[in-house]
């Protein structure tokens, strides 16, 4: 599936002395609409979610002040908040080379299990070697593999065969899901009793060290952080950046141009799985410390949401992930302060993105 | 709501109409008046406006300024069938119907209120009107085996059907034959002497001639000229070109070795596909390529340039084989090619220039000479003479510079260039440039093979003639031993 981006990209501006004084005022006048859009988009999106409170009876201020303090009330809270982030931008990240090339990678969320699924199976093999830095280095690098290798199976399933990714993906997400339950329910079950609540608990010494009392994982901090800088590194000064986005405009000029629009398709697909199956990696290392059926935590889907919201964006897809985790994580204490449902969370996401879609789409035929 | 009653004639008026595409303005301020019973010519050379000016009439786009009267009374068309709705029907260059249908359910449509199917009604109706044009169209049969001039013809009597009181037809004569030209005309004055009006858009000047009782010229998106019959021809020439069209800048074939030989290949899409082609090209030859849009002649130059790969054949490069589709192994052997759709197939839309340059520029692996490309970028606008700035996105281009864009990607030492309709939509000056500097490669024994649908352009540069019918080569000759009524008939099929 091949998207047009239109004149959506911001401007790649290679020497900016070239910049003359009409352009940047016309630069100055559509960051000013941006920020016109943006304002008018939580407008709607805030009305809307208002709305929603005022049918359920809830106060709606009392909502948002809770969803406030609950993710950036204390440090407590906002460890919460990057833990959730960390994944999220891992997710997000990945997003942005498949988005880039004109793929809807829907796979992400099987892409993540899978990553948490290799790891799982690298710690359990290396629990007894007592060399518990070697075992997560390779876990590392086994989510990774994870993550890649389903992606490409999606990616293969797209080039060689033809299929939507968009069918391939979601397919695959279900397999990755039926496989962790047979998993946790079968060769992995707890000793005595499987349950939901995943396998059991890898030893101490393979826990991804946190820092005392926020309860974040430096090395997950650092690995996301660095993603952000590597991806845009690539995108901007690099042939694959340029040829996936070159590909993603319009393939079959593309191929005039000499490039192989499959092979890079598969490598974007690479990238993708890849950042995803890290974000398994973390959230078996560094959170639960174990399998769980619902490992993914819905994070792929959600970091979907992210960068379509982010305008596809590498530097906003950051800041957009940890407004969406603040909303996750402030969410969690509105069941029991207000009696909501913390699905609030999921009704601001979703409507932001759509009420983002209809400005957007409201702009473009307005400008007509 | 109008009354578009039988009895009542229609009087039609464009007032100042602007359409702008960006930076191009395709119309600049057009106004004129189509009275009833009318046949009236809007002439002008390819890319003049004529087409765009059609489309706001018939509601398929909008204007960006300006007025449409019809009687007096302002209207505003959201979409063709609001036009239809009010009387105003077009017929498109390419027919728009369905081909798997059948004659009369492309009929029917449209017209039946889709509840209750009254099909002897309408069987009735159709060869009623049929006949009364002299027209043979059997309703049985499904459309995709009609003929072009056959499709069109089903499309006039459907918009008949309709009831609209004022027909546009499009380049009606491009791709049908000689007995269905003058059917086709016999049928418009039949229909003007009925009261109803008749709009030719069309850049030949016989046919505007035999036909209208009224030309309006349009050049550059502006009108020139207006004239009533009878014409003088001189006087629409200089109105349709400014100045008298240029000479031939045909040259004698060289003889030099083969460049590309293919033998037996036979490849599918467009139309037709590309049936049982084998041909040899020689260094310096320059052939053009002509025939009916979607014939064969775009398959071909995918196929020749490793774009596309063929089901059945042998195809070799300078003396060696290669296999079919390898694109970069055909680019390897100095095979370039030059799309007809710059946007879709050519240049990447939300690229800047220097983007493109920088795909274009191979000169390191990994990472990406912005500097060189930049530079690169500067060097070629003003070689080329591309109307815009290295960071310009191409989408915003004009059709011309975006052309101009395209040849500057051509490699340096070619040896066959591959060209589908080089100058489609080009205003006569970018025209002319373009056919300069191709010439310019033939001068160095490049071999030049492009399709183009105008026969002019074709038998002024071109040294070869290929005829493409049906997904066949149907004709090979020299172009100083043929001539256009020739070319035209084998055009339509019929070659002796």
């Amino acid at each position: 599936m091949l998207m047009n981006w239109g004149g959506r990209l911001p401007v790649n501006v290679t020497d900016s002395s070239k910049i003359n004084q009409m352009q940047l005022s016309k630069s100055l006048l559509s960051g000013f609409k941006l920020l016109l859009n943006g304002l008018l988009t939580l407008t709607v999106v805030f009305c809307f979610t208002t709305l929603i409170l005022l049918i359920a009876g809830a106060p709606p201020l009392a909502a948002y002040y809770h969803i406030f303090k609950g993710s950036l009330g204390s440090w407590i809270t906002f460890g919460h908040v990057v833990k959730t982030w960390i994944p999220l931008t891992l997710c997000s990240t990945g997003l942005i080379y498949t988005f880039r090339i004109g793929l809807w990678n829907i796979g992400v969320e099987g892409q993540i299990m899978m990553g948490a699924v290799f790891s799982t199976a690298m710690l359990r093999w290396g629990a007894d070697w007592n060399q518990p830095f070697g075992v997560i280095g390779l876990a590392y690098g086994a989510g990774i593999s994870g993550g890649a290798m389903w992606a490409i199976i999606a990616g293969f399933l797209k080039t060689k065969g033809g299929v939507n990714e968009i069918f391939a993906g979601l397919g695959l997400n279900f397999v990755a899901q039926g496989l962790i339950l047979w998993l946790i329910f079968g060769p992995w079950r707890r000793p005595g009793v499987a349950s939901m609540s995943g396998t059991e608990p890898f030893p101490y010494e393979l826990w991804l060290s946190n820092w005392p009392g926020l309860r974040i994982a430096p090395a997950g901090l650092a690995l996301a952080i660095g993603a952000i800088f590597l991806t845009a590194l690539i995108l901007k000064y690099t042939r694959i950046g340029l040829n996936l986005k070159a590909i993603g405009n319009n393939a079959q000029a593309a191929r005039l141009f000499g490039l192989n629009p499959k092979h890079h398709m598969l490598l974007a697909m690479l990238f993708a799985g890849g950042l995803a199956g890290l974000a398994g990696n973390i959230q078996v290392t560094g959170i639960y410390h174990r399998l769980l059926p619902a490992i993914s935590s819905n994070y792929g889907y959600l970091a979907l949401m992210v960068v379509m919201l982010a305008n596809y964006n590498i530097w906003a897809a950051p800041l957009v992930a940890f407004f969406f985790a603040c909303l996750n994580v402030g969410s969690i204490q509105l069941p029991m302060a207000l009696r909501l449902d913390s699905s609030l969370s999921g009704v601001i996401q979703g409507s932001l993105v759509l009420a983002t879609l209809a400005v957007q789409a409201w702009r473009v035929k307005r400008n007509k | 709501m109008l009354n578009t009653n039988e009895d009542e004639t229609m009087r039609i008026e464009l007032q100042d109409i602007h359409k702008y595409y960006g930076p191009v303005r395709a119309n600049n301020g057009v106004s004129l008046t189509i009275a009833s019973g009318e046949i009236h010519g809007i002439l002008g050379e390819n890319g003049a406006g004529k087409s765009t000016l059609m489309k706001i009439l018939s509601g398929f786009i909008h204007a960006t300024k300006g007025t449409i009267l019809i009687d007096a009374c302002p209207v505003k068309f959201e979409n063709p069938a609001q036009a239809s709705l009010m009387g105003i029907g077009m017929l498109y260059q390419d027919p728009l119907d369905f081909p798997f249908l059948t004659v009369l359910d492309n009929f029917m449509l449209g017209l039946t209120d889709g509840l209750s199917v009254q099909a002897d009604q309408f069987r009735n109706q159709l060869n009623e009107l049929s006949a009364s044009f002299g027209f043979q169209v059997n309703p049985d049969i499904p459309v995709q085996r009609l003929t072009i001039g056959e499709r069109q013809q089903l499309e006039i009597l459907r918009l008949l059907g309709l009831g609209i009181e004022v027909l546009v037809l499009d380049e009606p004569t491009t791709g049908i034959s000689a007995v269905q030209k003058q059917l086709l005309f016999q049928a418009l004055k039949k229909l003007a002497a009925d009261g109803k009006s008749v709009i030719l858009v069309s850049h030949k000047l016989e046919d505007v001639e035999a036909l209208c009782d009224r030309v309006t010229v349009l050049r550059y998106g502006a009108v020139t000229g207006a004239m009533e019959s009878p014409f003088d021809t001189g006087m629409l020439l200089k109105m349709m070109f400014g100045a008298p069209p240029s000479q031939p800048l045909r040259k004698a074939a060289q003889s030099g070795s083969s460049v590309l030989e293919m033998k037996q290949v036979y490849a599918s899409g467009g139309r037709s596909g590309l049936k049982d082609c084998s041909i040899t090209f020689r260094q310096g030859e320059m052939i053009g390529l002509a025939g009916l849009e979607g014939s064969g002649q775009g398959v071909f130059l995918r196929v020749a340039s490793g774009m596309q790969k063929p089901a059945l054949g042998e195809i070799s490069l300078r003396g060696a084989r290669i296999k079919g589709g390898a694109f970069p192994a055909f680019r390897q052997a100095g095979a370039a090619f030059l799309p007809a759709s710059r946007l879709e197939e050519g240049l990447i839309p939300g690229l800047t220039l220097t983007e493109h340059y920088a795909l274009q520029n191979k000169s390191s692996k990994f990472l990406i000479p912005w500097a060189q490309a930049y530079q690169q970028a500067q060097k070629c606008i003003n070689l080329f003479r591309i109307k815009g700035q290295p960071q310009t996105f191409v989408q915003t281009l004009s059709g011309g510079n975006q052309q101009r864009l395209l040849l500057s990607f051509l490699p340096d030492k070619p040896k066959l260039l591959l060209l589908e309709n080089p100058t489609r939509g080009l205003d006569l000056e970018s025209a002319h440039w373009v056919w300069q500097r191709l010439c310019n490669y033939a001068d160095r024994k490049v071999c030049i093979v492009f399709a183009s649908s105008e026969l002019d352009e074709i038998l002024m540069v071109a040294n070869r003639v290929l005829v493409f019918f049906d997904g066949s080569i149907i004709k090979d000759v020299k172009a100083d031993e043929t001539d256009a009524d020739e070319l035209g008939r084998a055009i339509a099929g019929k070659c002796d």
